[in-house]
């Protein structure tokens, strides 16, 4: 350990100009999502989600986002909320007074409340993970889980190179379905016909994908990687920003929780 | 400590009768071979296709033989410093073809420092090896922060080979680094070879078929060869120009590019203005097959139906041109200007970002169907493969069935035509003897005859080729190259997106030249095209 003191990350001088977030280990960023994931799954009152994601809202600024750069990495997930919790609403048995009646969809006062729950709870789950994998580096992530978390180094670099092949697929998809067009597949145009092509080019991805892969991993065999000891360039450490994430999401989650119960909404779902 | 020098010791290789055999393959890919390498000697390696180049190549790199291939067969001795190579560990580095997968870590620092992490080096070591490394390769202009996927080709094969200069191996090993790349890419590249392999005094291997790259910078070239029943060694071994003189027919014969040689096409015209390739006959009033009217091209325009299509910001725009039955352009500039993309939309393949890609009535009448749009990429899979055929740079994107004869046999069936072309298809382009064969198993020269023909099964009166010479031998270059002749001669016309001046050449083809250090686009001209001054303008 000595001689990692002497080592200069060279990422220090980019990292010191991030948001307090991105300056994290990734591992007290994921304990932080964690606790707060814990914290909520016991409940689906609107009052302790509603709290979280306030909360949650307010820290944008710690991992460099705001509400737009918010919206365009984390609208399918408002989506699938507002979906979910329009559902709930509308399916919910109704109690209390009716406020809203169309043809087989009626929605009364405490059904509302629920949906309103289940949508704040899904965003209070979802945002803190939009929000740590918005201001995390892969290989931060990956030394994090291979140095203090312990995980087998194989395992967590190979499934990190592996990831950057995925980026190439959606490019690799496009290529293949413009390929078999020229050849003529899906020449008789029906449903069935669509659905064999659609078929026949997710395999040719997948000989692609193969091929790409077990190239990477000669590359990676051809560097020494897989055999003996190694060397970590980037030592993963944590500092006392770490401790106010940690912090940081007790607090969120102990807001949440407590007010909840004071104010008697809290609604133990077990 | 550490030392700051990038000087190594650099690696002795020996063979004596090495042999390997993969497992589940009867014919060995290496037998009987015997070579030495001296340190710090730089060594072309060459020979057909089948030779075992690269079986060589990843044999010194010590990654042959692993558990996937438990029933290989080895022969004989092959020693880096006496040692077998896959108990030497980081005393060869290897950098292969794609430079796809030569990227392993999405920063540039993370990439070079990969190898000497794996190989224990002290941290405090890694990162004054990783700087080094990139400035032997030219690439120190780069924040380590920067992102591997934002890098040309041509950078990312030299970010490959800094990550295995920053391992200080005492063997550099290269295997086909230029095949996929542009010829700015192809110097690039070799150039920061031999100045990074100078400075360390490592020895060097490499394989490649273009010899002309390479001859005036190494010191040996080993031919290695491979008759009808397998590998047969090393055939000669000499300096450069004499290995040339003896064995240059030969090797020429076997499909290896050597300097000034280029091959003669079948049905080229000997003596003839190369530029007219085409029949006297038919360019006076040959006929518009398709045109583009103020076209601008993009990749993220893919939705066909104009369903969901999104504003794309075009690669290229404003390309007027017309294809004309008989006649022969090549799409040249370099790398990224939107050649490919510009190929893939008049071929009916990508939907314009804007203007129109319009289908002559000479084209829209063939066959019997005809097509209810005059654009392409709005026509049905069947309407298109009569008309337009596309062969994309990588032939196996194509493949779509399991052997080379349902390969061929597909297009026509299709169209519920017969199949009375492809058996002469087979015949023409050498593959006969594979026609059980699985597509993938090909070598790659027979990929490539195999993905042309697959298309012209269909008949098509206009053909788009992709990228066709990339990586091809000099044999292959010559079935090709005389094949599209004939094609033109019948009438059809041949639209290439290609680097290669000589391939241009033979065909007689027009040149449009894409891009300019401003973006902005001109158009240079072989016999035809027509300069414009901010759009691009040609025929042919």
């Amino acid at each position: 350990m000595t001689e990692e003191r002497g080592v200069l990350d060279p990422y220090a001088a980019a990292r010191a100009d991030q948001p307090l977030l991105g300056r994290a280990n990734p591992l007290s960023k994921f304990g932080a999502l964690v606790i707060i994931t814990v914290a909520l799954v016991w409940s689906i009152d609107w009052l302790s989600a509603g709290i979280a994601v306030l909360c949650e809202l307010l820290i944008l600024p710690l991992a460099g986002l705001n509400l737009r750069l918010l919206w365009n990495r984390a609208w399918p997930l408002v989506a699938a909320a507002v979906l979910g919790g329009w559902s709930t609403a509308v399916l919910a048995p109704d109690k209390g007074p009716v406020i809203f009646s169309f043809g087989i969809w009626t929605m009364g006062e405490h059904s509302l409340l629920l949906g309103l729950g289940f949508l704040l709870r899904g965003l209070a789950i979802a945002l803190p993970a939009v929000i740590v994998m918005a201001c995390t580096e892969p290989t931060d992530l990956a030394d994090a889980l291979a140095q203090l978390a312990r995980l087998p180094h194989r395992f967590v670099l190979g499934t990190l190179a592996a990831l950057r092949l995925v980026g190439l697929m959606v490019e690799e998809w496009q290529t293949i379905g413009m390929a078999r067009r020229a050849r003529g597949v899906g020449a008789s145009g029906n449903v069935l016909s669509g659905l064999a092509a659609k078929l026949g080019q997710s395999f040719g991805l997948l000989v692609q994908s193969i091929r790409r892969a077990s190239r990477l991993a000669v590359t990676m065999e051809a560097r020494g990687f897989g055999a003996g000891p190694r060397t970590w360039a980037r030592p993963s450490r944590l500092s006392a920003v770490d401790a106010w994430v940690m912090l940081g999401a007790v607090v969120i989650a102990g807001l949440a929780v407590g007010i909840s119960i004071a104010v008697g909404a809290w609604n133990l779902v077990y | 400590m550490a030392s700051f020098t990038s000087a190594v010791s650099p690696a002795r290789v020996t063979a004596r009768g090495w042999g390997w055999r993969h497992g589940g393959r009867s014919r060995a890919a290496v037998a009987g071979l015997d070579l030495d390498l001296e340190p710090g000697e730089k060594v072309l390696l060459l020979g057909p296709s089948g030779a075992g180049k690269s079986t060589l190549l990843h044999a010194l790199a010590g990654v042959l033989g692993s558990a996937e291939d438990d029933d290989a067969d080895e022969s004989g001795t092959l020693l880096i410093d006496g040692r077998f190579p896959r108990d030497a560990r980081g005393r060869a580095g290897l950098v292969q073809q794609d430079p796809e997968t030569q990227v392993v870590l999405g920063r540039v620092g993370d990439d070079v420092a990969f190898g000497a992490e794996n190989l224990a080096v002290p941290p405090a070591e890694i990162w004054p090896r990783v700087r080094q490394a990139l400035e032997d390769v030219g690439l120190g202009f780069l924040p380590l922060d920067h992102p591997t996927h934002a890098l040309s080709g041509g950078q990312k094969q030299r970010l490959a080979l800094a990550g295995v200069l920053a391992m200080r191996p005492g063997l550099v090993l290269l295997d086909e680094p230029t095949a996929n790349l542009d010829p700015a890419g192809v110097l690039e590249v070799r150039d920061a070879v031999i100045r990074a392999v100078t400075a360390s005094g490592a020895t060097l291997l490499v394989v490649e078929h273009r010899v002309e790259v390479w001859k005036d910078s190494v010191d040996r070239v080993v031919v290695l060869g491979a008759g009808s029943d397998g590998p047969s060694g090393v055939v000669a071994s000499g300096v450069p120009d004499a290995v040339l003189e003896s064995q240059g027919e030969a090797l020429a014969a076997q499909g290896v590019w050597i300097p000034g040689r280029v091959p003669v096409l079948v049905g080229a015209r000997p003596g003839a203005e190369p530029a007219s390739g085409v029949p006297t006959t038919l360019s006076s009033d040959a006929g518009v097959l398709l045109e583009a009217r103020d076209l601008s091209v993009s990749r993220a325009a893919v939705s066909r139906r104009g369903l969901g299509a999104r504003k794309a910001v075009p690669v290229l725009s404003g390309v007027d041109l017309d294809l004309r039955a008989g006649r022969a352009l090549s799409v040249t500039g370099p790398n990224g200007v939107g050649k490919s993309t510009l190929a893939l939309t008049l071929a009916g393949l990508l939907a314009p970002a804007a203007g129109a890609v319009v289908g002559s009535s000479a084209l829209l009448s063939v066959g019997e169907a005809v097509p209810r749009h005059p654009e392409p990429y709005r026509w049905r899979a069947k309407e298109l493969i009569t008309r337009i055929g596309t062969v994309f740079q990588e032939p196996e994107h194509q493949f779509v069935t399991g052997s080379v004869l349902d390969e061929l046999r597909f297009g026509p069936r299709q169209l519920g035509r017969g199949e009375e072309r492809v058996d002469e298809l087979l015949q023409r382009l050498r593959l006969e003897s594979l026609a059980e064969a699985n597509p993938y198993t090909l070598s790659g020269g027979e990929k490539r005859r195999l993905s042309v023909a697959t298309v012209l099964a269909a008949h098509p009166r206009l053909l788009v080729l992709d990228e066709p010479t990339f990586g091809q031998d000099a044999r292959t270059w010559a079935e090709l190259g005389s094949l599209l002749l004939e094609l033109l001669h019948d009438g059809v016309s041949v639209l290439s997106v290609t680097h290669d001046a000589d391939f241009t050449r033979a065909l007689g083809a027009t040149e449009l030249v894409l891009g300019g250090a401003t973006g902005t686009v001109f158009s240079g001209s072989g016999s035809a095209a027509g300069a414009g001054d901010a759009s691009v303008k040609g025929e042919a």
